[in-house]
């Protein structure tokens, strides 16, 4: 069916224009985020392959990632009627007869999304995936496993998202994102770090970051790109958008305060890196919240998830295995916490899909305890699929090149040994030659 | 002529330039450098994991002197960069062989 132009809402569509490039801001945001945080001689080697997420995805989403994601009326998966973004004036399905902007707009929206997921696991393989290896991964990635889960959670028709099945009420809640992105990323982080292994000398040498304030920089962007992520979800330019942008916020701020009230407790001092981080956590877990609960849910569910997250990143030492960077602490747990805590907070006074919490009185087949069930049900769902299918396609893409960088380049630092650059020339020293010889050509333009 | 070389805290570098300026001196070095003492390091806990770091930063200062003047020169720079706390640093004194200024040739004492 094609889209009617006389149903174009050009609030509507002026919104999430904006917000879709909001969002692509937050994967430069997060490769600051992550660049921040890794020792200065694999400091570009996280920035590109942030960068290079944005320029794979952009290509696989046009060509079939859309198609799969939103295409058809599938329980599970998309049908090839976009494919390469054919039939593009036909409307969305999900949408229905509720679309108010062009359908391009809404590809547009949803690239920026399928972009930042695969690059939020770049956090938990730090200093030790081959680039070329990680180009392929996420070009697969992007299309085997970003693209069903999308379309089991935001496409009407999935099987975990069910609204626009016969009840006409969502199967589990997600607003934005904390199954399909966060949870998924994370998922996907933990088996990376199985599959590539500890960086050489973790835990025993020093890795502390090499720059927080490029980490608070980070951070502060993808807050701000996050207001396009969560009330840019709304697909509307109405009360919903600006109540899941005051939720958005109110949860950050909270989870802020959380993650640094336990270090204070745990550690004696409030951190910067910690503030950065439990700004992270709060906006990870009101992602799927963002739409359906109210901002005094979003104080809880920030404050929650905020101090939660700070107790999960030790998860790693107790477990051995080397997510870097936190993918996993921050985003996989805190996905899973916002996911969850939707079951006691969610109201159906601001969205008539959603249903009613635990607190809320919420019961029947979709409402109170059956919700949390659903929602746990969800992300189960998710973090099985996309282990399994991470660790699949690693392990496949392994067998036709290597996934981990050599020991010589690890320890000499990625920069150098694959993209040829350093990060920063401090003083006339750094600049001389401390780090590379110039080839003779060079050294004879100089002298000449 | 002697080479006076003092490990200092950093924040105390002021002090003793000041303290040597009032002495007449006329030339120092300063260099960034690392090391430990019996202060040792320190530990830092980024998002919960603890790092020991070993060397702690400190500021040499060195200075050349006719050997009349080393003595004074010591204690003044003793004087100046001392808290009474521990990592406060060392001053010690070298004998040296030649010293030229690279601008005239002049040597040794001419030289200082």
């Amino acid at each position: 069916m094609p889209f009617d132009i006389k149903n174009l809402n050009a609030g509507d569509t002026a919104w999430v224009l904006a917000s879709a490039s909001l969002v692509l801001l937050m994967t430069p945001a997060l490769a600051f985020f992550y660049g921040g945080m890794v020792r200065v001689k694999h400091a570009l080697a996280m920035l590109m392959q942030n960068f290079m997420a944005i320029a794979v995805v952009s290509v696989t989403w046009v060509v079939i990632g859309f198609s799969w994601a939103f295409g058809g009326t599938g329980n599970f998966l998309g049908d090839l009627h976009y494919l390469g973004l054919q039939h593009i004036n036909d409307v969305v399905p999900t949408l229905g007869s509720a679309q108010t902007m062009p359908t391009l707009v809404f590809v547009a929206f949803q690239l920026t999304f399928a972009v930042i997921t695969p690059a939020l696991i770049t956090g938990s393989t730090a200093d030790r995936w081959k680039f070329g290896a990680f180009v392929a991964f996420v070009a697969v990635w992007s299309i085997l496993i970003y693209a069903p889960v999308a379309h089991w959670v935001f496409n009407g028709y999935g099987w975990l998202n069910q609204s626009l099945h016969s009840s006409g009420k969502f199967f589990a809640e997600d607003f934005a994102g904390g199954t399909v992105v966060h949870i998924n990323a994370g998922a996907a982080g933990l088996a990376m770090a199985f599959v590539l292994g500890k960086r050489r000398g973790w835990p025993r040498e020093n890795m502390r970051g090499h720059n927080i304030p490029l980490v608070m920089l980070g951070a502060g962007l993808l807050w701000f790109g996050w207001f396009g992520f969560n009330a840019g979800s709304a697909l509307t330019a109405s009360n919903l958008a600006g109540v899941a942008w005051m939720n958005t916020n109110t949860a950050t701020a909270t989870a802020l305060m959380g993650w640094i009230a336990v270090e204070k407790l745990r550690y004696g001092k409030c951190t910067a890196l910690g503030a950065a981080s439990g700004a992270v956590a709060g906006l990870v877990a009101i992602t799927p919240a963002a739409g359906f609960v109210s901002p005094i849910g979003a104080i809880f569910i920030g404050l929650i998830a905020g101090a939660v997250c700070a107790c999960a990143i030790s998860l790693k030492n107790r477990f051995g295995y080397d997510d870097s960077l936190d993918v996993v602490g921050v985003h996989f747990v805190g996905g899973w916490t916002g996911t969850l805590l939707i079951g006691f907070f969610s109201t159906d006074g601001i969205n008539s899909l959603a249903n009613k919490g635990i607190l809320y009185g919420g019961g029947g087949k979709y409402g109170g305890w059956n919700l949390l069930w659903h929602q746990a049900a969800a992300a189960a769902a998710v973090t099985v699929f996309s282990f399994v299918g991470t660790f699949v396609i690693a392990k496949v893409i392994g067998l036709v090149m290597q996934n981990r960088v050599t020991e010589e380049d690890e320890i000499s630092g990625l920069d150098l040994a694959i993209h040829g650059e350093s990060a920063y020339d401090f003083g006339p020293l750094a600049g001389s030659g401390s780090h590379y010889l110039p080839s003779a050509a060079q050294r004879e333009s100089v002298r000449a | 002529m002697k080479l006076v070389t003092a490990i200092i805290k950093p924040f105390k570098l002021d002090d003793v330039k000041i303290a040597l300026e009032n002495l007449g001196i006329q030339g120092l070095t300063v260099s960034e450098v690392s090391g430990f003492g019996r202060q040792h390091g320190h530990t830092e806990v980024y998002r919960g994991a603890e790092y020991t770091v070993d060397l702690v930063p400190k500021v040499r200062v060195e200075v050349l002197v006719e050997p009349q003047d080393a003595t004074k020169v010591v204690d003044a720079m003793v004087e100046a960069a001392r808290t009474g706390k521990i990592g406060d640093g060392k001053v010690w004194v070298t004998d040296l062989d030649t010293v030229v200024r690279v601008r005239t040739g002049e040597r040794d004492e001419d030289a200082v």
